[in-house]
């Protein structure tokens, strides 16, 4: 990571830090629900500086937006203050305390930002990412699926060790079938094609789960006409 | 409602459409920058629900009336399985979406890969915006239980 953005990073942490701990010690849950809002804002600015800006998008919207909004419907409709506990909760300080260090140590077993290297560029298929990068590209070359697939894992040995990703673009193009032409080419953002092509299966339950969410929100609090006369 | 909070209904006015335009480039954007359907989804829902606070439940869903959006719920879904079933029927497997390969108004129309992504992205956008709504419209139109 670059030096420069250590004056950003530094802040940033540091206010969702301060973030978290205020709402944690608040009583006041409207401000509490205010707060974190501000908490998955300042989340959205800190993935921005991890070069992740689908998931800032996502936890601007609905982190900051949504669930705010609904978190404020409950409140309405609920009390405005918590209750405060009666003694210290210290079964709960020693599992969160638990759990942080569970958590701070495992981060000793990940890889650096960045390093190529990492599980997540190198497995299950190497050479997927990057032929999919060399198809988007708008004079690249096109290949089948089955044939990027198969492609890769030949070439997944050596690319496991250098990692040269602009190599499987020039031995892809030899392989390629040529026959498509290059507006037919795939989407640039490798995100939206691991998502919608690599994973669409997990893609499709995601949705499907959404809509179970929404069903479930239905049933449970629907207003049936009338019912508010009858009640 | 009416007379109050001139302010706020007026800078809700102004931003609700840039807001919807957001949402429609994160749509269809989304295959060549960040976003798509979700966030798409989420931010398009986001300006109804702005519309909803600033000037009534009422009033939102009289533009967005529920019956229709817990239809779209389903369509959404619909949408991306039927462009697996597609696929099944264009001789491929479920999601395969090279067989959705055409050679109409080339460089204009997506085809293949592209067009397999642009129809599951506007399902998952269909679903998350009207689930969304439909979950904003339930919350909000609960009484205080006395």
């Amino acid at each position: 990571m670059l030096d420069n953005e250590l004056f950003i990073i530094i802040p940033l942490l540091s206010l969702l830090a301060c973030t978290a701990v205020t709402v944690a010690r608040m009583r006041d849950l409207w401000a509490a629900a205010m707060l974190t809002g501000i908490f998955s804002i300042l989340g959205a600015g800190w993935m921005i500086v991890l070069d992740a800006p689908d998931v800032a998008f996502t936890e601007a919207a609905v982190g900051a937006g949504i669930s705010t909004v609904l978190m404020l419907g409950t409140l309405a409709l609920t009390s405005r203050k918590a209750k405060p506990p009666k003694r210290f909760p210290w079964t709960a300080l020693i599992i969160v305390s638990i759990t942080g260090s569970a958590l701070i140590y495992g981060t000793h077993d990940l890889p650096d930002f960045g390093d190529p290297n990492a599980p997540i560029h190198l497995y299950p298929n190497p050479g997927y990412v990057a032929l999919e990068i060399a198809k988007g590209e708008p004079h690249g070359h096109e290949s089948h699926e089955d044939d990027a697939g198969g492609h890769a894992t030949d070439s997944a040995h050596d690319e496991a060790h250098d990692s040269h990703h602009e190599s499987v673009d020039s031995t892809d193009a030899e392989h390629e079938t040529s026959h498509e032409s290059a507006h037919h080419g795939n989407t640039p953002n490798v995100v939206t094609v691991v998502l919608a092509s690599y994973r669409g299966f997990d893609t499709l339950g995601e949705t499907s789960v959404i809509f179970t969410a929404g069903i479930a929100v239905l049933i449970l609090l629907r207003r049936r006409s009338g019912q508010e006369s009858a009640s | 409602m009416k007379a109050k909070f001139p302010i706020l209904r007026v800078v809700a006015k102004l931003l609700i459409p840039y807001i919807l335009l957001f949402a429609l480039y994160v749509q269809f954007h989304g295959d060549y920058g960040p976003g798509g359907g979700f966030q798409a989804g989420v931010i398009f829902a986001a300006a109804f629900i702005l519309y909803g606070l600033v000037f009534g439940l009422r009033s939102a869903e009289r533009v967005a009336r529920p019956h229709v959006v817990e239809a779209f719920m389903a369509i959404g879904v619909l949408v991306f399985g039927a462009t697996g079933i597609i696929t099944l029927l264009a001789g491929g497997n479920f999601l395969q979406y090279d067989v959705l390969d055409h050679h109409f108004a080339g460089g204009i129309l997506p085809a293949g890969e592209h067009l397999g992504m642009f129809l599951i992205e506007l399902g998952v956008g269909i679903t998350v915006f009207s689930v969304m709504i439909t979950i904003f419209f339930c919350f909000a139109g609960r009484e205080r239980a006395e």
